[in-house]
């Protein structure tokens, strides 16, 4: 746990790719089996979380950030803030503005 | 790549006194590690630059939908939930291929990473393949935006089978126009991001090349590492796609 096994390269091994690989299969099987069930508001909810899901597993495993350095983890989270920050002040912008005057 | 060769001082007597170092390790880096995190951190940061491009596209698609929320359901029914579906799929098994592509690189095994790459663009040519078939049926059917735009499938459902198999009703004229507006969203973020697959596939065929003499299975796999991120972003950008464009809409609420 010293500070040089941090940039030790990490193999992921092919066994770890298979399993990734089926559980976003059933999430693909998942999201298109719900979007078929009328679930009034959750549809989108669940839709989107299935979508992340999917994306976080992509981002951990198959883009290595899981055993990647402390540097592209910090990277990574930065990232999704900044982009969390700017779509939710935008869309409360938009959803708010006009709010009381219908 | 030769620039590592080009700063070293010319007055060896030793040959090989400066080159007790693999040669792909530039001067300015203290250890291949080093330089192998910095290139990582630099994709990160390019593909940092790519969430927020495609983020404001996602933004946008937000904001219109709940403004012209009837327009997007209706406009939403025209698409194929089953070429969708199979393109998720056909991307998904890419991202895969992709992934052992980089192992086998890591791993030093040349026919393993030139056969995951081949498959990688394989797959990768599907997927636009797929995409070509989805968009031809939106040309036949004039949803393209421009001048020969038809509201047809919008004002007389009946007429249109994907919009009356959805049960739609006819929307008003005003919103039914509304619907060029979900079509220029559907063009602009698919066709963005076929341009960047497009792109993938012409760096995959280089790849290929290289790989086929010698390169990255001798311990410098960070060019096909990187390439994988951007891979598998592509990736990323899709299942949002698909959820968004596809999905969310099939039961307006």
């Amino acid at each position: 746990m010293s500070e040089t096994k941090e940039h030790a390269h990490h193999i992921v091994s092919p066994k770890v790719y298979v399993v990734i690989l089926l559980a976003l299969l059933v999430g693909t099987a998942a999201t298109v089996g719900a979007s078929f069930i009328d679930l009034g508001i959750w549809n989108p909810v669940i839709a989107l979380g299935i979508a992340c899901s999917k994306a976080t597993l992509v981002v951990l495993y198959f883009m290595h950030v899981k055993y990647g350095t402390k540097l592209t983890k910090l990277t990574v989270c930065a990232g999704i803030f900044t982009f969390l920050c700017l779509i939710g002040m935008t869309l409360s912008d938009y959803f708010s503005r006009a709010w009381g005057q219908w | 790549m030769s620039d590592s060769h080009a700063i070293a001082p010319p007055n060896t007597t030793d040959g090989n006194a400066h080159h007790e170092h693999p040669p792909y390790l530039r001067h300015h880096f203290e250890s291949t590690e080093q330089q192998a995190d910095a290139a990582g951190f630099a994709m990160w940061l390019f593909l940092l630059t790519e969430v927020m491009f495609f983020g404001g596209l996602f933004t946008a698609y937000l904001i219109y939908r709940n403004w012209y929320y009837p327009a997007f359901v209706a406009g939403s029914h025209q698409l194929n939930v089953v070429w969708g579906t199979l393109n998720t799929v056909v991307l998904i098994f890419s991202s895969f291929t992709m992934a052992m592509g980089v192992w086998c690189a890591e791993t030093r095994r040349k026919k393993g990473l030139l056969l995951s790459l081949s498959l990688t663009v394989l797959l990768g040519l599907g997927f636009l393949g797929i995409k070509t078939i989805e968009y031809r049926e939106k040309i036949e059917k004039h949803h393209v935006p421009g001048s020969s735009y038809s509201l047809q499938s919008f004002l007389n459902p009946e007429t249109d089978p994907a919009a009356s198999e959805a049960g739609d009703k006819p929307l008003q004229l005003d919103m039914a126009q509304h619907t060029e507006v979900y079509f220029s969203l559907y063009f602009v973020m698919t066709g963005m991001h076929a341009a960047h697959m497009i792109i993938g596939v012409g760096i995959l065929i280089f790849m290929i090349v290289r790989a086929s003499a010698g390169a990255y299975t001798n311990g410098h796999v960070t060019f096909v590492e990187n390439f994988g991120l951007y891979w598998h972003f592509v990736d990323i950008i899709w299942i949002f796609l698909f959820a968004l464009l596809y999905l969310i809409s099939r039961h307006p609420a």
